[in-house]
């Protein structure tokens, strides 16, 4: 019944956001305020729905209710709780009811928080988010509803693909949703504008805390991804290129590319029909990302059961949005008239770097993304684009960026002088030379990649240090520390963190050390300076699974580190083996340990990884999230929301430079 | 990243994992050359992956042909190329420079230059137009009349 419910209710929410998208559009276009009032019940009224909708298969999972198709073909009474909740977005059906319920909970944020806003501007985005989750409640509804009956329901489930039953990634798709979906508030915002046909300052401060709050859900999202791959895959690999991440990283590229560039719309009101189109494109390539997922065209296992019906709806839905979107772009760019002069050398200018740096290198990743496609439709030729094309074509982008952004977070609007830029950021040039120095003697192995990226890293990191010493006057006043907007402190953890993940790449990529081999129960080994035992192999039994799990110890010298169980499991229902490294995780390196398979001779293939400064890579990318987080909580959204509710009648202008 | 899955559902009845203590050869030299030409070629039954990451029996297969080929004296070129004849231009995860790929390769630096070129161009154009006055003309020549006094 609840299930019915269910579906009845997310039938409502189709019928609803048809009120939500035609009535407060008109509205806005007849200056109607009855209608455009309509636009925030209908969004709340929205969210009550869906995530009534959600609520009720969460219910049928939760209860293993294997009248429902999803539930048998994702789900097993004996699967843990933790996995029967996350397994209602392990699959295709259940993961787009996510999606339109963050959705929702964008559209209701936007009407509950969005009161500040111009009425007409209010009824558009309102009207426009309504129509995102139209088009996808549509495509749930006419393709992939969750809520399916069986006929005759099975005595148990199929399980849940084990490889998802995991901590890391039972929460890695409500962030990296939260992350894409976020985007379409971003979208909504500059579709609304175009409708109104005008972008200023204040446009900029309102569409900037929603970008963040994308962006940095996506950075979790993708972090959470990354990590499981590292400790879950079985050798440690942390990003492979596959056309799944890179449907959630090109997103990324453009999120962050807005963000700098919504601050110069905000600051000095200018590159605004660039910003617009940024705000554009990151969804559109969000909705990309959609359909190189589900559609099948291009061939991953992240991939959910694809399905040609599937695509070919997304694909229209992509065409109908960026179509529309790109469409009234080109005809109102041209009333977005930028305000804000600047001089070659400026922040501006280096923000524009930034933008470009962001976007190609976006660009770059879908280029290689659908090469394969381009190249078997147009020259029938069969051919792969894998992980050392990406490394080669990609890594430039992201070392200039690293090059030119602590001169450029240090540079003056309007007019600045590169020269006194650089004089300023002798410090942080000097501890970088020094670490490349000592990097490159410390080596064994005479790599460039080792210095090269650490050197990028300190530089980056010691720039927004000395940005922020800087901040404090010539007699480095400490009391000033207290007194800095949060975003400049968000600056300090955003690059330093950027810096911090560049820094373990390369230290993870130029010195692993790997070692395989057969250990005896008992045996001894070294590797790398420790010395590490096999003490026992055990096999046990887990609540829905076999595993074989090894008890090894690893010693630095005589000082023991650590006891590890390194395990390999094997899931009957799935039928189907995942590995558990054993991991002792440090601040410069992870000892990772696998057991393989019994061999002939009855010893056990082990595999060792030393892994320099792993953590660094979700190290780094929490602490830019948390600088995310710390912009996003800036007085001037917090304070400014308040204050213009007086002034609406007269629109604020420009905001003067910092 | 989730790659696997395939590969381990249809071909995991007897789990195997990546590089077995028994396929390492004796000579690190040789070795390290064979990991190293095994990170480009892909498992072609799994779903971009390369052979050397890979738990199926195919990768297991091309590993040990790699390196029957190295102790057979071939140069790294020389496998490749014995593989690519074999199982044609999809098994390398790096696309050769030839044909269609050129605009492949071309594509980053050529759309980065025609980006640092619109941009180049748009910030000079911002240098040099006037700055707009939030002021309207009236409010100007107020603002002067005052300045004057």
């Amino acid at each position: 019944m609840l299930v019915e419910l269910g579906h009845f209710a997310l039938v409502m929410a189709f019928v609803v956001a048809i009120a939500q998208t035609v009535l407060p559009l008109w509205g806005a276009q007849m200056g109607k305020r009855a209608l455009m009032a309509v636009g925030e019940p209908a969004a709340l009224v929205q969210l009550v729905l869906i995530a009534f909708s959600f609520g009720a298969l969460t219910y049928a999972f939760v209860t293993s209710d294997f009248s429902l198709q999803v539930v048998v073909a994702n789900s097993h009474t004996l699967k843990p709780m933790l996995y029967k909740v996350s397994g209602v977005w392990g699959n295709h059906e259940g993961s787009m009811l996510l999606w339109v319920l963050i959705l929702a909970l964008f559209g209701a944020a936007a009407a509950l928080f969005g009161s500040n806003l111009p009425d007409t501007l209010r009824a558009r985005v309102l009207g426009v988010q309504g129509s995102i989750g139209l088009a996808f409640l549509a495509f749930i509804l006419f393709t992939s509803n969750p809520f399916t009956r069986l006929e005759f329901p099975p005595m148990n489930g199929e399980d849940l693909n084990p490889l998802l039953q995991d901590p890391g990634l039972a929460f890695h798709p409500p962030f990296l949703y939260l992350g894409y979906v976020g985007l379409s508030m971003t979208f909504s915002f500059a579709v609304a504008a175009l409708l109104e046909g005008r972008v200023d300052a204040a446009w900029g401060r309102w569409v900037r805390p929603w970008t963040l709050a994308a962006w940095i859900f996506l950075t979790i999202g993708i972090g959470l991804g990354s990590w499981w791959a590292y400790y879950e895959l079985g050798w440690g690999g942390f990003w492979f290129w596959d056309p799944v991440e890179n449907a959630s990283f090109m997103p990324w590229l453009f999120a962050a590319a807005l963000l700098h560039s919504a601050i110069v719309v905000e600051k000095r009101e200018a590159l605004k029909s660039w910003t617009i189109l940024l705000a554009i494109l990151a969804f559109g390539f969000s909705l990309i990302g959609t359909f190189l997922v589900r559609s099948g065209v291009i061939t991953s296992v992240h991939a959910f059961a694809n399905d040609p019906e599937r695509g070919i709806f997304i694909l229209m839905i992509l065409a109908f949005f960026m179509g529309g979107a790109l469409l009234l772009f080109s005809l109102r760019a041209n009333v977005m008239s930028a305000k804000g002069v600047f001089s070659m050398v400026s922040r501006e200018s280096a923000l524009v770097v930034n933008n470009i740096l962001l976007a190609v290198a976006a660009l770059v990743v879908f280029t290689g993304t659908i090469w394969p496609l381009v190249a078997e439709a147009f020259w029938a030729r069969k051919l792969s684009v894998g992980a050392p094309f990406f490394n080669a074509a990609f890594t430039p982008f992201f070392t200039m960026l690293a090059v030119v952004l602590p001169i450029g977070a240090i540079l003056p609007w309007k007019r600045a002088r590169l020269g006194a830029a650089l004089k300023r950021l002798i410090p942080a040039l000097i501890l970088t030379l020094a670490v490349m120095g000592l990097i490159w003697s410390m080596q064994t192995q005479k790599t460039l990649l080792a210095p090269i990226g650490l050197g990028l890293g300190t530089w980056v990191v010691a720039g927004a240090i000395q940005d922020i010493v800087l901040k404090l006057g010539k007699n480095r006043n400490l009391s000033r520390l207290f007194r800095l907007p949060r975003a400049d402190w968000g600056r300090l953890f955003a690059h330093g963190g950027l810096g911090i993940t560049i820094a373990g790449i390369a230290g993870l990529t130029a010195w692993t050390v790997e070692d395989i081999r057969v250990v005896q129960i008992g045996e001894t080994f070294d590797v790398a300076g420790y010395t590490i035992t096999l003490d026992a192999v055990e096999r046990k039994q887990g609540p829905n699974y076999l595993t074989t799990m090894a008890a090894m110890s690893v010693f630095e010298g005589p000082q023991k580190v650590a006891t590890l169980h390194p395990e390999k499991r094997s899931y009957p229902v799935a039928q189907m083996p995942t590995t558990e490294a054993g991991i002792d995780n440090g601040f410069l390196r992870d000892v990772y340990l696998v057991i393989g398979d019994v061999q002939s001779n009855g010893g056990w293939a082990v595999r060792t990884y030393i892994k320099p400064l792993a953590n660094w890579i979700w190290g780094g990318t929490l602490i830019m999230a948390f600088g995310g987080v710390l912009s996003l909580t800036d007085r001037r959204y917090r304070v400014a929301a308040g204050a213009r509710k007086k002034s609406l009648a007269s629109a604020p202008k420009g905001v003067p430079a910092e | 990243m989730k790659r696997l899955i395939l590969a381990l559902a249809l071909l995991l009845a007897t789990p195997l994992y990546a590089v077995q203590p028994d396929e390492v050869l004796p000579d690190p030299v040789m070795e390290s050359r064979a990991r190293e030409i095994s990170q480009g070629l892909r498992c072609l039954v799994c779903r971009n992956e390369n052979i050397d990451e890979s738990n199926a029996t195919l990768a297991k297969d091309l590993r040990l042909l790699v390196r029957e080929r190295l102790v057979a004296g071939d140069s790294n070129e020389e496998t490749v190329a014995y593989i690519v004849d074999r199982y044609g231009e999809y098994v390398l995860l790096k696309p050769t420079l030839t044909g269609a790929n050129k605009l492949l390769w071309i594509a980053g630096p050529a759309m980065l230059i025609i980006a640092l070129g619109i941009g180049f161009g748009f910030l000079r154009r911002r240098q040099s137009e006037p700055e707009q006055s939030e002021l309207t003309d009236d409010e100007e020549k107020r603002l002067q009349a005052l300045l004057n006094d």
